[in-house]
Order: structure tokens, then sequence, then C-alpha cells
């Protein structure tokens, strides 16, 4: 193997970092909505969805990275998803062992993990593509700003909605809920507003970059 | 749960508890197809044989597995199940209309992915319903995901000519537009009883 392919199947920690921000999956490609607006409600959910998609997002970018040459190009996704189905069975029924409450309030949303297109996103454009030692690092990084993102908007919407963050109350008895945060419309017009902070970051760097550049050219 | 009227369950799913307003099943084709109203009525129609199709299929798979007592293997199956209504649903199109092939694209295929689906099937599980009360249930859930669907196109449609801030344009609109409409949404929760 050539020097110049080895260094670049090393793992590195880029790998890593961008799925926590410059990539990240839920507010700059938007992938995994469903889940991400729907079990947000507590921070308390929210983190243990985004436990419980890491944990299946790793496992299945390690199966699918290790399997990538004996997979059929044609049957590939079919593939992918009953890789996937597999190991959130398994989340499925290590939640429901460790905490009967925990698993009522995601209700169906742990088996909807299957469909979570982040996963199978990162299945297609990555884990297929790359070795083991990567895709490990890639699965860390999206599962974890995947996480970072859901608790994002679960402690908007527990503070705002119960005036509590993981069940301790913040307030005092005068704050008055908003009701409509825990409701589903809070959902997206939470998200709504976490887009638009990412979005207006993003026009002020570009604005920036784009007075750098301008100034570098006078001088 | 069992003894519902048809009527209440198919009220249910479409309105009280719309699939994507409610529940926030299947935001990827409610935000990514929505643009046009053409393309948004044909793809809640692909949605709604799907989930009919599916859902009669999980009803008889969840009555195999209960009679060979593997409930594990549940998820497994409906998402082959509904893959392979996809690969039909897909090829079918593909051959009567080509244009509607090519302006749906991506999100054809992705349909096996839609939440709505797998939790169609899910949910009709767990409320233990029978088999004509599964097809009302996925026939409400289907009307409801097009109507969502229409809904938001109609108003996208018209957002196009309005002038909005550049940092607000593209799904942070989208999603607040999803917001108000879910808030109207809930409006139906005094029809269900």
């Amino acid at each position: 193997m050539p020097a110049s392919i080895a260094s670049k199947d090393k793992p590195t920690t880029d790998e890593f970092i961008k799925g926590l921000w410059r990539e990240n999956p839920v507010f700059v490609q938007v992938l995994g909505m469903c889940p991400v607006l729907a079990v947000s409600n507590t921070a308390r959910n929210a983190l243990a969805m985004g436990l419980a998609t890491m944990f299946v997002l790793l496992m299945s970018n390690i199966v699918i990275s290790s399997l990538r040459r004996f997979i059929p190009k044609q049957v590939r996704i079919a593939t992918y998803i009953l890789v996937i189905a597999t190991f959130v069975t398994v989340v499925d029924y290590v939640i429901q062992a460790i905490s009967l409450d925990l698993h009522k309030a995601l209700g169906a949303f742990i088996a909807l993990i299957v469909v979570n297109c982040l996963i199978l996103g990162r299945a297609e454009a990555f884990a297929s593509k790359n070795t083991v030692g990567r895709a490990i690092l890639d699965g860390l990084g999206m599962g974890v700003g995947f996480t970072f993102a859901l608790l994002c908007l679960g402690a908007v919407r527990e503070i705002l909605g119960n005036g509590a963050l993981f069940g301790f109350q913040l307030f005092h008895d005068e704050f008055q809920d908003w009701v409509v945060m825990i409701l589903p419309g809070g959902g997206f017009f939470t998200l709504a507003a976490w887009l638009l902070v990412f979005n207006w970051m993003k026009k002020r760097k570009e604005r920036l970059d784009k007075l750098g550049v301008a100034a570098r050219e006078v001088a | 749960m069992t003894g519902d009227p048809l009527w209440s369950i198919f009220v249910n799913a479409c309105l009280i508890n719309n699939f994507v307003l409610a529940y926030f099943l299947g935001i990827c084709p409610f935000i990514g197809v929505s643009g046009k109203m053409a393309t948004a009525t044909r793809m809640g129609g692909a949605v709604t044989f799907v989930m009919l199709v599916s859902s009669a299929c999980a009803f008889g798979i969840q009555q195999l597995l209960t009679a060979i007592d593997a409930p594990y293997l549940r998820l497994i199956s409906f998402i082959a199940v509904i893959a392979s209504t996809v690969q039909l649903v897909e090829m079918f199109i593909k051959k009567v209309s080509p244009a509607l092939f090519r302006a749906l694209g991506i999100f054809l295929p992705l349909i096996t992915t839609n939440c709505a689906i797998l939790g169609l099937a899910l949910f009709q599980t767990n409320k233990g319903y029978d088999f004509v009360q599964c097809v009302v249930y996925a026939l409400g859930a289907g009307v409801g995901f097009t109507l969502a669907l229409i809904l938001m196109a109609g108003l996208r449609e018209k957002l196009d000519l309005a002038s909005v801030p550049d940092v607000v344009k593209g799904t942070a609109l989208t999603l607040m537009l999803a917001g108000i409409l879910s808030i109207a949404f809930m409006g139906f929760a005094g029809l269900g009883g």
C-alpha cells in the first residue's frame, strides 16, 4: 500500500470533530429531524435519545465498515437497514430493562431510530467507504454532535415549558410556564430558532471572510 | 382501545394526532417535497398507498410473530416489508409516469426511511387494532400526511413571492410555518371526545 493512501486511511481527530460543529447532523445537515423534535420535550429524554442513537450509530458504523468488502452493491441499503434494525432491537430491550419509565416516555421513538436518516446516511456516505478506525471516530463524532443538538433543544424546551432543567426547578413559583414549548408546536419553533442562530453565525462568518479577503487585496 | 369506532380512529389519525404535526413523523419529506403543490399531492398519494399496503402486511406479520413467539423480530420484519413495498411503488411510478418519478427524485426511495410508515406499523400493533381498524388507521394517517403536505406546499408557494430576510430563508422558515400549523391542528383536539 503506497504511503499516501496509508496516511489517508489513518484515523484523524478531524473525523471526530467535524461531527460536533462543522457538519453537525442536526443544525447543519438537518438530518434525523423526527426524533429531534419528538423527544426533546425534556432534557432527560433528549439525553437518553441522543445516547441511544449514538450507540446504534457507532455499532452500525463498525459492522458496516468491517463488512464493506463483502456487501454487494445492489443490496447494500437493505443490508444496512437490517444491521441497524438489529442494534435498535438491542437498544430497545436494554432501555426497557434499565428503566421502564424512560422506555414509556420515549415510546415508539426508540424503535424509530431504525429510520433515522442520520444513521443510514453515515453508513452510506462514510462507513461503507472507510476503515473501521475512521468509521468509529465518525460515529462517535456524529453521535456526540447529535446528542449535543438534542440537548440544546431539550434544555430550552424544558426551561421555558416547565421552568426546570433535568427535573430541577430553576425558578420561583411566580414563573409562568410556557405550555406551548412542551407541545408539538414548541418543538418546531425551538428548532427554527436554533437554525436561525446557526444561519446567522454562518452568514456572519461569510461576511467576515469576504471582508478579510477584500482587506488583503487592498493591502 | 380495540373497541374504538372506525370513524373515531380515522379522525384521530388524520386530524387530532396528525402524524406530521403532532407525532413529528415523516418530517424529512414534509420539509423536502413541500415546495410545489403538484409534487406534494402525488407524494402524499404515494405515501398513503405505501401506508395502506405495509399496514396490512404488518398486521399479518404481527399475527405470525405472535404465533411463533418471536417478538424481537418485529422491527426487522416490518422494515423489510416496507422496503419491498416501496420498491414496488417505485417501479410502478417509473412505468406509469416518468415525469413524476423525476419530480419525486430521491424522496421516493426515501419513503423506506420515512418514519411515518414504520411508526404507523408500530402504533397499530401497540394499540392492538384488528384488521379493519388497521386499514382505517392507515388511511387516516395517509390522508393526514397528505393534508399536512398540501397545506404546507400552499403556504410555501405563497411565500415564494414574499420578501423575507436572508437569514430566515430555507428550513428555518419552513419549521416556523410547521409550528404554526401544528398549533392550528391542536384545535382539533376536542373532536375525538
